[in-house]
C-alpha cells in the first residue's frame, strides 16, 4: 500500500470522526438513550456543519469574508421545497428527494455564480457588506413573494395571495408570502444529512489539495503574485465562491426537508444566521475544515443544552464567545499561554498524580 | 405636496441613519474594525432614556445627558476590554467576531433587565412642528429636530476634526498608525476618543429613533445599526461627509421606496441601491480609491 | 531577432512622467541589467513588462509577438515571469506548494478530476511533485519543501520566489533586486545560481539590482535609468565607467 501523506491522513481522520459521531449517535438512538429533544437536534447540527464547511471554503481558503451564506441556504431551502411540494403526490420519496436536492444545489450554485460576478470585483469589507446585502435581499423577496400553480401554469405575485389569480378548483398555493411554504415532505433524516456532510467534506478537502485549491489559496495569500504566476484570478474566485454557495444550498435543502413550515425568517436566513455560521468558522479555525465541523456541532448544541437555564443561556453564550476569542486570538493571551500554561499543566498533572 | 412630505420624512430618517453611520465610519476609519455592536449602543441609550424619563419621571434633557455619558463610558470600556487586546491579532476577523459577541451580550443583558416586551417610548420632543403652504405641508416637530441635530453634529465633527489637535491626531491615526505614533501621537488615546464620540452619537441617535418609532425592544438597534453601516459604506467608509450623504440617501430611498414601490420590499430596495452604487464606485460615493503598490 | 523588443514605452501617473521613451532590446540568452538610482522608474518598467500597468504609449514585443496590452496572467503565459522587490510569496502555503502554483498551467487537469481523484489527477500531481523538487534542488531548498514559506529565512524566500517564477517555464525572467537584504556570502552564492539557471534553463534574464558587485559580476549588458529616462546603455564595463552614470549615482545625492 502506498504511504499516505500527512494531508491525506488528516482528511481521513476528519471523515472517520464524522462516521464515529454518526455511529455513536445511532447506538444511543437505537438503545433509547437519547432524549427526543437531542434527537431533534441531530439533523440541524449536521446541516449547520455542512454550511460551515461551505463558508470556510469562502472565508478560509479563498480569503473573502461572506456575510450572506444564510441567504444561499435560503435559496437551497426554498427551491428544493417548491419542487418537493409540487411533486409531493406525483413522485415516490427517494427520486423526489434526490431531484429536490439536485435542484436546490443547482439553483444555489447558479445564484452564487451570478452574485459572484459583481461581488468578487470588490475587496475586503466592501465585499462582506455586499454579500450581506444580497442575503438580506433574498430573504426580503422570499418573504414578500406569493406563488401558486393551477392548470394554467405558474402564478406569481408580490402583493397578496388573491392577486395571483389562482383557479379556485385546481389552484394550489406553494409560497404564501411571509407564511412561507407549508407541507414540504420531511424527506431528510440524520443518515442522509451525514452522507451529505461526508460528500461536502470530500469535495472541499480534495479541492483544497489540488491544483485548483492551490490556485485559490495563492489568490488569498497574494493576488498580484498569483496573477503574474499565471493564475486566472477571476476564474478561481468564481469557482470557490460558487462551490461554497452550493454547499450552503445543500444545507438549505436539508433544512427545508426537516421542518414542516418553511419561512424566510431573519433568525434562519438573515444576516444574523450568516454571522452565526461565521462564528463557527472562526472558532473552528479559519481555513481549518475539520475545525468548522467540530465548532458548528458544539456551538449549535451548546445553547440548546443550556435550555434549562433559559433566560441566561444566550448571555452565557455571548460571554463564552467573547472570552474564547480573547483567549484564542489576543497576542498577549497567546504569549501567556506559551509561557505559563505548559508549566501549569505539568504541575497540574503532577499534583493530580499525587 | 405628499411627495414633499415623504421626502422630508426620508431626510429625517436619513439624519438618524447618518448620526449612527458617523459613529461607524469614524471607528472604522481609525480602528479599522467593523464594530458590529454599534447598533446595540443605540438600544442601550434608548433604554437609559426610557428608564429616566418614563420610570423615574425626570425631564427628557436629563435622560439624554445621562444616556450620552453612560454610552460613552460603555463605549470606552468595550474598546478597552474586548477590542484593544485583539488589535494586533492574526486575523481581522477575530475582532469582528468579538464585536458580534459584544452585540449578543448587550442584547441579552437588556433582555434580562427589561424583558422582551415592547416598551412604549414617550416622545422626547413636545414641539408640534410647523405648517407650511396654508396647512398643506405639515412637518412634525421631531422630523425637523432630527434634521437639525444631524446637521449640527456634522458641523461639530468637521470643526472638531479639522480645527482641534485631537481631531488632527485622528486623521493621522486613520492614515497610518505607525507613522502617527512615531510623530508622538498617542494612538491608544486617539482610538479611545473615537469610540467615545461614536458611542455618544449612538445615544443621541437612540433618543431620536425612539421618538420617531416609539417601540423599544432589546433588538431595536440591530437593523438600524446594519442600515447605518450600509449608509457608511454607501457614502465611502471612513469619510465623515460620506456618512452624512450615505445616511440621507438611504433614509430618503427607504421612505420613498416604501411609499411608491412596495412596503414589503423596502429593505431589498435599500440593499439593492448599495450594490448598484458599489458596482459603479467600488469604494462608495466619497471613498478614496486605494491602489496596492507593487 | 531579439527576444524582447521594447519601443518608446511611456507611462505617467498624474503629472509624473514615470517612464519616458523607454527602449530596450534583449537578445536570447542575455543576462541584462537594469540599474539606476531609487525612484528612477526601474520597477515601473517591470510592471509595464508584466502587465501590472498598461503603457500610455509604446510597444512590447516578445519573441515576435506584440504583447503590449496583455494582462499579467497572459503576459506570464506568453513567457514572462518575475520576482518582486518586496517579496510576494504565498505565505500560508508550503515551499513546495509555492512552486507547484508556478507549475499550474504546465500540468493541467480539471477540478472534477481533483474532486474525484481520477488517474489524471494522480499522474499530474506526481509530475508536479517531481518537477517542483527538481527546481527546489537547484536553489538548495529541497530540504525545506514542507516548511511554510513564511517561515523561511529572508534569503531563502528570495530564492523561492525565483524558483516559483522559473516553474512557469518562462522565456524571459525578470528579477527585481534579487540580492536585496542578502549578505556578501549569500550574494555570491546567488550570482552562481543565476549563472547556473541561465545556462541550464535556456532562459533570458533581465534584472534590477543596486549591488554593483553583482551587476558587474554577472550582467553582460546594462541600461541605466534616471528620472524615467535612459541615461546610458551598452556593455557593462563601458556603462559603469560612463561619467554621467557615476554622477547620477554619486554626484547629486
Amino acid at each position: 500500500m502506498k504511504k499516505l501523506t500527512k494531508q491525506q491522513k488528516s482528511n481521513l481522520i476528519t471523515l472517520a470522526m464524522v462516521v464515529c459521531f454518526y455511529l455513536i449517535c445511532e447506538i444511543f438512538i437505537r438503545t433509547g438513550l437519547m432524549s427526543s429533544h437531542l434527537k431533534g437536534l441531530l439533523v440541524p447540527l449536521t446541516y449547520y456543519a455542512i454550511a460551515a464547511v461551505g463558508l470556510n471554503l469562502c472565508v478560509g481558503i479563498l480569503g473573502e469574508l461572506s456575510l450572506g451564506h444564510a441567504g444561499f441556504m435560503c435559496i437551497g431551502a426554498f427551491s428544493s421545497s417548491i419542487f418537493s411540494v409540487m411533486t409531493r403526490d406525483a413522485l415516490p420519496t427517494v427520486p423526489r428527494f434526490i431531484l429536490a436536492f439536485i435542484i436546490g444545489v443547482a439553483m444555489t450554485a447558479l445564484l452564487g455564480f451570478l452574485i459572484g460576478i459583481p461581488v468578487l470585483r470588490l475587496n475586503g469589507d466592501y465585499l462582506a457588506i455586499v454579500t450581506l446585502a444580497f442575503g438580506e435581499i433574498i430573504k426580503n423577496i422570499l418573504n414578500a413573494v406569493y406563488m401558486g400553480v393551477d392548470d394554467k401554469g405558474l402564478h406569481l405575485s408580490l402583493k397578496d395571495a388573491a392577486s395571483m389569480g389562482l383557479d379556485a378548483s385546481t389552484g394550489k398555493k406553494i409560497i404564501n408570502g411571509a407564511m412561507g411554504i407549508t407541507g414540504t415532505p420531511s424527506d431528510s433524516n440524520f443518515t442522509i444529512a451525514i452522507i451529505i456532510l461526508l460528500v461536502s467534506l470530500i469535495i472541499v478537502q480534495n479541492l483544497v489539495q489540488s491544483r485548483d485549491g492551490r490556485a485559490i489559496m495563492s489568490i488569498r495569500d497574494n493576488r498580484i503574485a498569483a496573477e503574474s504566476t499565471g493564475i486566472n484570478v477571476t476564474k478561481y474566485k468564481m469557482l470557490a465562491f460558487t462551490i461554497s454557495a452550493a454547499i450552503a444550498g445543500a444545507a438549505g435543502v436539508l433544512f427545508s426537508h426537516n421542518i414542516s413550515t418553511l419561512t424566510a425568517q431573519g433568525i434562519y436566513f438573515g444576516y444574523n444566521a450568516s454571522i452565526m455560521l461565521l462564528v463557527y468558522v472562526v472558532l473552528g479555525g479559519i481555513g481549518n475544515i475539520r475545525g468548522s465541523v467540530i465548532a458548528a456541532m458544539i456551538l449549535y448544541v451548546l445553547p440548546e443544552l443550556l435550555r434549562g437555564m433559559d433566560k441566561y443561556r444566550m448571555l452565557i453564550y455571548s460571554i463564552v464567545l467573547i472570552v474564547m476569542m480573547l483567549f484564542n486570538w489576543s497576542p498577549k493571551a497567546i504569549e501567556f499561554r506559551q509561557n505559563h500554561l505548559s508549566k501549569f499543566s505539568k504541575r497540574f498533572r503532577k499534583e493530580a498524580a499525587r | 405636496m405628499s411627495f414633499l412630505n415623504y421626502l422630508i420624512n426620508g431626510l429625517s430618517l436619513g439624519s438618524i441613519y447618518a448620526i449612527i453611520a458617523l459613529g461607524y465610519t469614524m471607528v472604522y476609519g481609525i480602528a479599522k474594525m467593523l464594530n458590529f455592536a454599534h447598533g446595540d449602543f443605540i438600544m442601550v441609550g434608548s433604554y437609559i432614556i426610557f428608564t429616566i424619563v418614563s420610570t423615574l419621571g425626570l425631564p427628557p434633557g436629563v435622560g439624554l445627558l445621562v444616556a450620552i455619558i453612560l454610552c460613552t463610558l460603555l463605549g470606552i470600556t468595550t474598546e478597552k476590554v474586548a477590542y484593544k487586546p485583539l488589535r494586533h491579532a492574526g486575523s481581522p476577523l477575530a475582532v469582528l467576531i468579538t464585536a458580534i459577541g459584544v452585540s449578543y451580550l448587550l442584547e441579552n443583558v437588556a433582555l434580562l433587565i427589561f424583558g422582551a416586551d415592547t416598551k412604549a417610548f414617550s416622545s422626547m420632543i413636545s414641539w408640534s412642528g410647523v405648517s407650511l403652504a396654508g396647512g398643506r405641508l405639515k412637518i412634525q416637530g421631531f422630523t425637523l429636530v432630527s434634521i437639525i441635530v444631524g446637521i449640527l453634529i456634522l458641523i461639530f465633527l468637521q470643526l472638531f476634526i479639522n480645527k482641534t489637535k485631537s481631531g488632527q491626531a485622528m486623521l493621522a491615526v486613520a492614515e497610518d498608525k505607525g507613522a502617527a505614533s512615531l510623530m508622538g501621537i498617542n494612538v491608544n488615546k486617539t482610538i479611545t476618543l473615537t469610540f467615545a464620540i461614536g458611542s455618544a452619537l449612538a445615544a443621541v441617535a437612540g433618543a431620536l429613533m425612539c421618538t420617531a418609532y416609539p417601540s423599544l425592544t432589546p433588538y431595536t438597534g440591530a437593523m438600524p445599526g446594519i442600515k447605518a453601516f450600509v449608509a457608511a459604506v454607501l457614502g465611502g467608509i471612513g469619510s465623515i461627509p460620506g456618512a452624512m450623504i450615505g445616511g440621507l440617501v438611504l433614509g430618503v430611498i427607504e421612505i420613498l421606496g416604501k411609499t411608491y414601490i412596495s412596503s414589503q420590499l423596502s429593505d431589498a430596495i435599500v440593499f439593492g441601491i448599495l450594490i448598484i452604487v458599489l458596482l459603479v464606485k467600488p469604494t462608495g460615493i466619497l471613498g478614496k480609491k486605494i491602489q496596492e503598490k507593487v | 531577432m531579439s527576444l524582447l523588443e521594447v519601443n518608446d514605452l511611456n507611462i505617467s501617473f498624474g503629472g509624473l512622467h514615470a517612464v519616458h521613451n523607454f527602449n530596450i532590446s534583449i537578445e536570447r540568452g542575455d543576462l541584462y541589467g537594469l540599474i539606476g538610482p531609487n525612484g528612477a522608474g526601474k520597477t515601473t518598467v517591470f510592471n509595464l513588462l508584466t502587465g501590472v500597468y498598461s503603457p500610455d504609449e509604446g510597444r512590447i514585443i516578445l519573441d515576435g509577438r506584440d504583447i503590449t496590452n496583455l494582462k499579467p496572467i497572459d503576459k506570464n503565459k506568453a513567457g514572462i515571469a518575475r520576482t518582486f522587490q518586496n517579496i510576494r510569496l504565498f505565505k500560508d502555503l508550503s515551499v513546495k506548494d509555492n512552486v507547484k502554483v508556478g507549475l499550474h498551467n504546465i500540468y493541467p487537469y480539471s477540478a472534477l478530476s481533483a474532486i474525484l481523484r481520477t488517474p489524471a489527477y494522480h499522474k499530474a500531481e506526481k509530475q508536479m511533485d517531481e518537477r517542483a523538487m527538481e527546481l527546489l534542488e537547484v536553489f538548495d531548498l529541497a530540504g525545506e519543501a514542507d516548511t511554510m514559506s513564511s517561515n523561511l529565512p529572508y534569503g531563502k524566500q528570495r530564492k523561492l520566489e525565483i524558483a516559483r517564477a522559473l516553474a512557469t517555464n518562462p522565456k524571459l525572467l525578470l528579477l527585481d533586486e534579487p540580492a536585496a537584504g542578502m549578505n556578501p556570502n549569500e550574494t555570491a552564492e546567488l550570482m552562481d545560481t543565476i549563472r547556473f539557471i541561465r545556462e541550464n534553463f535556456n532562459i533570458t534574464i533581465l534584472l534590477i539590482e543596486h549591488d554593483m558587485k553583482l551587476v558587474s559580476g554577472i550582467c553582460e549588458r546594462l541600461t541605466v535609468l534616471n528620472f524615467g529616462q535612459i541615461l546610458a546603455k551598452g556593455d557593462t564595463k563601458e556603462v559603469l565607467s560612463n561619467p554621467e552614470v557615476i554622477k547620477a549615482y554619486i554626484g547629486e545625492d
